[in-house]
């Protein structure tokens, strides 16, 4: 009785603080990612003719704990006109592990410095033996206004074979 | 399940350990007495987790170390709690110290061969304080800030090393990033690790001595489980319950619950109510004894001899009388302390200055924390510019410091505070507005000091026509007047009046052309709407609007406003007494036009 008694008790002591540190310390589960909405990014003008892909960087509002930071960089796209009147749009982060893919002119390939994962200009896999999972992330594309290019910024979970956007 | 713990048992011994643990003699058996040891370690158990889960979001810099407590307070969901836990913890700590050594003390427990123990302990004592001291600036709030100045300030004051030891805390000659990483350093690093290297230390030395048995023994020997872990567990319970009291208390009596966390640091905004926490209180109080040129000894030499009395004791105490003479010590501490605190308490509550000071800064608190909330949030520049930036923070201030000592604001300095001087100049609460206007319109008001009835002006052209023209109007002419206020007080584009000037455009349509050119001949003197080389007086164009509000405080004797008839008002802008920032800030608040803020 005493023993249980001693045990219950000393629980309860602990319990207000051990309760107010897991929740502060689980706080960040509840957190959701920015909704992404269409962003402007550059016109189509700027885009290379030929095909061939131009990075811009995503200038947004950015949430980051307790300040709000309006119009700063909060990722990066690589552009390129698939057609004359076509633009696509691929994030440019590695689906693999999340490592910032270069485009190499020369072999005309997106490669990421990280694991080597290799991406044709359309962002599918072009190297078989590339260890990721999936192509690079395409991302919506509207032309508003004839010349401006407008992306659906979103960012998507590293590591598996489907586009699952990070919530 | 027995299979492994047998492994595991046959691999570390950890029944031994428990055992050893849990099966100590008590002599005379478990005791009440024996109890502030145990909450002291639950207490250091508690601060060490709650601490840890705070560590991870909190953030030392100047600029976020104020955004990352308020995250934490009311972003996180329970940080209110666990702030308020690890706040009101310390404070209970700095109790069961005293209690701990009390007991100690009176028990004789520092006898031989526990001195060390003794001496131990004290460390600990002195490193618990400096937990709480740097504790209290990590928040960045003007209390922390301005408190700990005084803490480190005191620091300095130590003969040839002071400065130096004073540079190497701080981080260098002034308060910033480094003072907050070198303190946030000391109270989650270098002290808690001292901590437990003294507290392991401690219990060791305790298990080897055993407790010091108060006698008479009045039941047989006990263990220590689960007897006295009984006894420590209510103790330990009741300590987490009066934390707890100490975190709701203030929703209790209205207030909000958890820690407190004032307005954010701010070197350039003097704060009144700095008070060091009110287990500091009572040093606080001793050095108002010390005239200057004397503090040293009331904040290192007295207190520096008391301590080295207190090492002293064990030694002392090994002689019947010296035992009594220890206790009749501790007891005569205990009560200058309890007196000095009583003092420093008692005077502040009878000081109006510092009531209002806590008044101001719980006003300033509360702001910055809905501006903090509102859609804008908080800027990378740190939330001090919310309130630095904040007309309903910034106006008041400013006017009692450089418009009050001839205007009043609703017949009190801006900031709340009655004036012993007679006012000299108008009233300016709801400056331009209708209300306002009526009143300066009003013969029987013109002349009283809440108008011009202290200024030049009491008799002049103005006074003059509104005592005798006014006062001597037909109906028809009142409702003309009536128009002329709404006329003029439209140009002030007034937040509070938007929607009444909607709804009378066509009353103030009439009104403007009655100023200009009609029976109600303001424009005998005032200019309005065009440039007339022959006005007298103040221009009504846009009469109380951001503009002009602006352009007066700047320059009142420039000639759109009185020229050379000015009276005694200083040319705030223009001579630099108050930056374009400060003027706007002020003509703002005049106008009551600032960030409405739902609570």
């Amino acid at each position: 009785m005493k023993k249980a008694s001693a045990v219950l008790l000393g629980g309860l002591a602990t319990a207000a603080p051990v309760a107010a540190s897991l929740t502060v310390f689980l706080d960040p589960l509840q957190r959701k990612a920015a909704a992404g909405g269409f962003v402007k990014v550059a016109s189509v003008e700027a885009l290379p003719d030929d095909g061939m892909p131009r990075k811009f960087s995503i200038i947004a509002d950015r949430v980051d704990a307790w300040n709000k930071v309006p119009n700063v960089p909060i990722g990066a796209v690589y552009l390129r006109k698939s057609a004359p009147d076509q633009v696509e749009a691929l994030n440019v982060v590695c689906p693999h592990a999340g490592c910032f893919v270069d485009f190499s002119k020369e072999r005309k390939l997106f490669g990421c410095p990280c694991h080597n994962s290799s991406f044709a200009l359309n962002g599918s896999v072009s190297d078989p033996k590339s260890p990721s999972p999936r192509g690079l992330d395409s991302l919506d594309v509207e032309i508003r206004n004839s010349s401006e290019v407008w992306v659906r910024f979103q960012n998507f979970v590293a590591g598996h074979g489907e586009k699952i956007p990070v919530s | 399940m027995k299979f492994l713990l047998d492994w595991l048992d046959h691999r570390t011994g950890y029944k031994d350990l428990v055992r050893h643990g849990l099966y100590e003699n008590i002599p005379g058996g478990a005791r009440w007495r024996y109890v502030w040891g145990s909450t002291l370690v639950f207490c250091l158990v508690v601060q060490f987790l709650t601490g840890f889960c705070l560590w991870m979001s909190y953030n030392p810099s100047s600029q976020t170390a104020w955004e990352s407590v308020y995250y934490i307070q009311y972003e996180m969901t329970g940080g209110w709690l666990l702030r308020g836990i690890h706040h009101h913890a310390a404070s209970v700590m700095n109790v069961l110290l005293v209690l701990h050594l009390m007991q100690v003390v009176i028990d004789g427990a520092y006898r031989a061969p526990r001195e060390m123990n003794f001496w131990i302990g004290l460390i600990l004592m002195q490193l618990v304080l400096a937990l709480s001291l740097t504790g209290y600036l990590l928040p960045w709030d003007q209390k922390g800030y301005w408190a700990t100045k005084v803490a480190t300030n005191i620091a300095a004051i130590v003969p040839v090393v002071g400065p130096a030891i004073q540079k190497l805390i701080i981080g260098g000659s002034e308060y910033g990033h480094h003072t907050l990483s070198r303190f946030f350093a000391l109270h989650a690093g270098i002290l808690p690790a001292s901590v437990v290297a003294m507290v392991t230390l401690h219990l060791l030395l305790f298990r080897r001595h055993g407790i010091t048995a108060r006698d008479p023994k009045r039941k047989p020997d006990a263990y220590f489980w689960p007897d006295q872990v009984l006894k420590d567990a209510v103790a330990c319970l009741a300590v987490m319950a009066a934390i707890l009291f100490l975190i709701i208390r203030p929703w209790l009596f209205g207030g909000e619950i958890g820690a407190e966390l004032g307005a954010p640091a701010d070197p350039s905004e003097p704060y009144s109510a700095a008070r060091p926490e009110w287990y500091f209180l009572f040093l606080f109080e001793f050095l108002k004894f010390f005239p200057g040129g004397t503090e040293i000894w009331g904040a290192i030499i007295i207190p520096g001899i008391v301590m080295g009395i207190i090492f002293l004791m064990p030694i002392v105490g090994n002689w019947q009388l010296g035992h009594r003479f220890n206790i009749g010590l501790l007891f005569s501490l205990l009560g200058g302390i309890g007196l000095l605190t009583y003092l420093a308490i008692a005077q502040d509550g009878r000081d109006p200055e510092y009531r209002a000071a806590v008044l101001s800064a719980e006003h300033s608190a509360k702001r910055v924390k809905l501006l903090a909330k509102a859609p804008t949030g908080i800027p990378v520049s740190g939330a001090v510019n919310l309130l630095r930036s904040d007309p309903l923070t910034r106006g008041p201030k400013l006017f009692a410091e450089h418009c009050a000592s001839c205007h009043r604001f609703d017949g009190h300095n801006g900031e709340g505070l009655a004036s012993s001087e007679e006012p000299s100049a108008s009233d300016l609460k709801g400056f331009a507005s209708r209300e306002w206007l009526s009143g300066l319109l009003n013969p029987s008001q013109i002349d009283s000091p809440h108008f011009l009835g202290s200024t030049k002006f009491k008799d002049g052209k103005m006074s003059r026509f509104v005592k005798k023209d006014v006062a001597a109007y037909s109906d028809e002419e009142k409702e003309y007047l009536k128009k002329v206020v709404m006329a003029v007080s439209a140009e002030a584009e007034l937040k509070s009046q938007r929607a009444a000037d909607q709804r009378d455009a066509s009353l103030i349509s009439d009104g403007r052309k009655l100023v200009a050119d009609g029976d109600i001949s303001c424009a005998d003197c005032h200019q309005f709407r065009f440039a007339d080389e022959d006005a007298t007086a103040p221009d009504l164009t846009g009469y109380g609007s951001r503009e002009w509000l602006l352009g007066f405080i700047s320059d009142p004797a420039h000639g759109r406003f009185y020229g050379k008839r000015n009276d005694r008002m200083p040319s705030f802008g223009k001579d630099g007494i108050l930056n374009p920032v400060e003027i706007g800030l002020l003509a703002d608040w005049l106008r009551g036009d600032w960030l409405e803020l739902e609570e």
